[in-house]
């Protein structure tokens, strides 16, 4: 092509797309662009992949329901299986039969054609003879009729030869000398003879001539006979023998045997063989539907009836007929439902008993405990006009019957929810209202401990659909837990809320730096009964139920109750609920560990610094950092917190490692503590320090 | 001070108790133990105030509640050990103006029975109006052209709650201080309850009420007057 010719002169970059000469291309697409041409279709291979890809989804779109009912139904895909492997097998037994009747007729004709040849070539050569030796025979009348013309007697031969095998076989006789000319057939000469309208020219084969000329004897071969006036070929099978006519000259004998009979018969058998195949594939396919049937038709049964089962319809059951294995499938899966339906009632109405019982036990203890409340209150009231021992007494009753009054009531709540019989009763509620309520009920119990409770992130409305007496409660166990466990000092109360329109969330978070949860604590506080030291004597007074009935109460909103603690260093308990019940939680507004840390602060466990961060660290105000952490305006829930990480064993920074503190430390811790105190009431090493002290002393106790 | 009340409990030791701590505040006490006869008892002596326990033999409080309610006015408070939400929607739904959990401190007791009876002892000539209804405070009546609606005094209460500032939203937990008399939240399914209660009396169509507002995320204010 001459590209360099035409494309500058050039008109259109239809040359472009040979990748061949890229600076010419180059060169010209710029030039294309400059002049603001279009390119021409196809000119670019660019735009070619999106249009493939066009192309194959526009293909493919019609086929996805296709594709979707074969992957979805088995019958379908029986049927067609079956289809395919009987249609594969009866090609291959029509190939072979095909193959074989085709031998045999071959064969056969092969045989029938040698011997009528041979017999044939030896009538001709007694002939010659014949004619030779002037025997008054018939053929050699004639041939003397013919003024021994040896024309004529081949004429004759071959006339005399093929008409004992009209339609059978056709006889020509060619001269032995091939250079003589063709195509003159005429008696008058020794040109090429046939009988009936073979053209003997173009039926023998120019190579099985030569044959003949060379060699002696009877040489046969697979031809085409051609008719005259007709490029039509039929097959056929051609014989030949070099013989010498009356006048000892040479010449070609040929019997052309055509195969027409034989491909009539093999045609029929084909076509039989071809309609009893279609007929057996098609039969086929109809038997595998039917029997796929037999066996879907239950197993969609019993699919149906197995969902409608899992929906809840317990009282569904299959259609059992007869003794198969389908009947026996029935059966089964009927026994299995009765089984479900049967333990399912047993469960509901044990827990129907349970709830009975406990609505029961309820009632019948509480008549009793409101006499006695009242008559220990009266007995209260009236201490003093009693001598000590019994005034005591009188106080001693009054005080332990309250403790008994809210253990009944926990553990009558327990119950309920272990019976599966708790409620929510959801409504919006701004948190801020509980948090506020709930520290107006702590007050005083925070006041007696000299703690102060800050509340941080409560600038704007924190909304979540809950159940505000739930909420209240766990809230109210959290803060006096605190405030209990607090050591005195200050307990914060964060509030935040993140997300979108749906899939948000809120968080409370109530922080502590008393004694801290040593490591593996921070999940066991959630056991009932649960007490970190039972040695300890109890001052307040909990059931240790309420860390267990909070933790229901936030899983009945869907949501989470995590501890995060450190020993010495403190606790946090983060209640997160869904903005919107029912939601799934996927994070927290606020992390589980707090950013005041010592792990955030680059301390260790006994509050020095770490090597590499803690310098740079300890320099930092504590308060910077707790405000910092305080203001709940960054709404992004962090992936990190994405899973309840409650064991804090994970985190470094909780170990149970408490190193003893040395002076140079407590220094340096002092002076930090005096930096935080200047308006913040999160107090950092300071107050540390003397936990980390605590936490051998005393120990832990959670489980209020 | 006007201070008859009505024990109806099953538990002989419970309402013996009951009679000690009341008579200790300056209450008179009557007794009935079978819910078959509470109306009876109730129509005999006249009380100030009913004090119903839930669980009785013969006829169950829900039943003798709504009795009481049928012929009278007169404030009734539930005693229950069951503070289910069903038992306590019930109980509120059959016509108690308050509710109280066993076990009870004595202390708690007299407070609520006290709020329910204050009401009565301070009337000040007011005439109040809200929506088509017209309010006579002093005559505790509420007429519409004329007709007077029957209201219980708590459900009067809470109507001139609204009534008298007419402007303002109240949340269900302010509602609960100034006509409960409860210092802390409590139940707010009390007030859902009893504005369902009065809506179906003084609206003329509860389902769209006109006089007592639903302000949803916060709760009620009266209607346009």
């Amino acid at each position: 092509m001459t590209r360099d010719g035409s494309a500058p002169e050039g008109k259109r970059g239809r040359t472009v797309d040979s990748a061949g000469d890229m600076s010419f291309s180059g060169r010209l697409s710029a030039w294309l662009l400059r002049g603001g041409q279009l390119l021409p279709d196809g000119a670019v291979s660019g735009p070619v992949h999106p249009l493939l890809r066009l192309f194959s989804r526009w293909v493919r779109r019609p086929l996805l329901p296709a594709l979707r009912l074969w992957r979805r139904n088995i019958q379908l895909r029986v049927v067609a299986t079956t289809l395919l492997m009987s249609l594969a097998v009866v090609l291959l037994l029509g190939v072979v039969v095909v193959g074989q009747v085709r031998n045999g007729l071959l064969t056969a004709k092969a045989q029938a054609a040698q011997s009528q040849a041979v017999g044939g070539f030896s009538v001709a050569q007694k002939m010659a003879d014949g004619a030779d030796d002037t025997r008054p025979d018939e053929g050699a009348r004639t041939g003397n009729r013919g003024t021994q013309d040896s024309a004529t007697w081949l004429t004759g031969l071959v006339e005399q030869l093929a008409s004992g095998g009209q339609g059978v076989f056709s006889v020509v006789a060619l001269s032995s000398d091939s250079d003589e000319p063709f195509g003159d057939s005429s008696p008058g000469t020794r040109g090429p003879r046939a009988s009936g309208d073979v053209d003997p020219e173009r039926s023998v084969p120019a190579d099985l001539r030569r044959k003949l000329d060379t060699k002696a004897g009877t040489f046969r071969q697979y031809t085409q006979i051609k008719r005259i006036g007709s490029d039509d070929g039929v097959s056929a099978l051609i014989i030949g023998k070099r013989l010498n006519d009356a006048n000892s000259n040479q010449y070609q004998l040929y019997y052309l045997f055509p195969f027409t009979q034989e491909e009539e018969s093999l045609k029929l058998v084909t076509g039989t063989l071809a309609t009893a195949g279609v007929f057996v594939v098609i039969l086929l396919g109809a038997i595998a539907w039917l029997v796929v049937r037999q066996v879907v038709t239950p197993v969609r049964m019993a699919a149906g009836i197995s969902e409608r089962l899992a929906a809840g319809l317990l009282q569904e059951r299959m259609k059992v007929t007869g003794e198969d294995d389908i009947a026996r499938l029935g059966e089964s899966f009927n026994k299995m439902a009765q089984n479900l339906q049967v333990k399912i009632q047993q469960l509901e109405e044990l827990s129907r008993m349970q709830r009975r019982f406990v609505s029961d036990v309820s009632h019948e203890l509480r008549t009793p405990l409101t006499t006695v409340r009242m008559a220990a209150d009266v007995i209260h009231d009236a201490r003093d006009e009693f001598d000590p021992a019994t005034a005591r007494s009188a106080e001693l009753l009054w005080g332990q019957l309250d403790r008994f009054e809210s253990l009944l009531a926990e553990l009558l709540e327990i119950s309920r929810f272990d019976a599966g019989a708790a409620a929510l009763e959801a409504e919006p509620v701004d948190l801020r209202d509980v948090v506020h309520r709930v520290i107006e009920g702590a007050e005083p119990l925070a006041e007696r401990k000299g703690t102060r409770i800050v509340v941080r992130g409560a600038e704007q409305p924190v909304i979540a659909e809950a159940d505000p007496r739930r909420v209240e409660r766990v809230l109210r166990n959290l803060v006096v837990n605190a405030v209990e466990h607090g050591e005195g000092r200050d307990v914060v109360v964060r509030l935040a809320s993140a997300g979108g329109k749906s899939g948000g969330a809120v968080a409370v978070a109530v922080r502590d730096y008393g004694v801290g949860l040593k490591p593996g604590e921070a999940t066991r506080v959630f056991n009932r009964f649960w007490r970190a030291d039972p040695a300890r004597a109890r001052t307040t007074g909990g059931t240790g139920l309420g860390l267990s009935i909070a933790v229901e109460d936030a899983r009945l909103h869907g949501g989470w109750l995590q501890a995060w603690g450190e020993p010495g260093g403190g606790s946090q308990f983060r209640l997160t609920l869904p903005r919107t019940a029912g939601e799934t939680l996927r994070g927290s507004p606020i992390p589980l560990e707090p950013e005041d840390s010592r792990r955030h602060r680059g301390l260790d466990e006994t509050g020095q610094p770490r090597a590499g961060a803690g310098r740079k660290a300890s320099t930092i105000p504590v308060q910077a950092r707790a405000a910092q952490a305080g203001d709940a305006a960054s709404p992004v829930p962090e992936p990190k917190v994405a899973r309840p990480e409650a064991d804090p064993t994970a985190l470094p920074g909780s170990g149970a490692r408490v190193v003893p503190q040395t002076g140079g430390v407590r220094g340096e811790a002092a002076a930090r503590g005096d930096s935080a105190r200047t308006d913040e009431p999160v107090r950092g090493g300071g107050a540390e320090q003397e936990a980390g002290q605590g936490v051998e002393r005393e120990g832990g106790l959670r489980g209020h | 001070m006007k201070g008859r009340v009505l024990v109806v409990d099953d538990d002989t030791a419970l309402a013996e108790m009951l009679g000690i701590v009341l008579r200790g505040e300056g209450f008179e006490p009557s007794f009935v133990s079978d819910g078959d006869k509470a109306l009876a008892a109730f129509r005999e002596t006249k009380p100030d105030l009913v004090l119903l326990d839930l669980m009785l033999p013969g006829r169950d409080g829900i039943e003798v509640c709504r009795l009481i309610r049928a012929e009278s006015g007169v404030p009734i408070v539930m005693l229950t050990a069951k503070s289910d939400t069903v038992d306590v929607v019930v109980g509120l739904e059959s016509g108690a103006d308050d509710y109280i959990v066993k076990p009870f401190k004595p202390k708690e007791l007299v407070a609520r029975i006290r709020a329910r009876l204050r009401r009565s002892e301070e009337p000040t000539p007011e005439q109040l109006a809200i929506g088509d209804l017209v309010i006579d405070v002093a005559g505790h009546s509420v007429k519409r052209d004329g007709q007077s609606i029957a209201l219980t005094p708590l459900e009067f209460d809470l109507l001139v709650a609204l009534a008298r500032k007419p402007w303002q939203v109240f949340t269900r937990e302010v509602l609960l201080e100034q006509v409960w008399g409860y210092r802390h939240a409590a139940d707010t399914r009390l007030v859902n309850v009893h504005v369902q209660r009065l809506r179906s009396k003084v609206e003329k169509d509860p389902e769209r009420p006109e006089i007592v507002v639903t302000v949803r995320g916060v709760g009620y204010k009266a209607g346009p007057s």
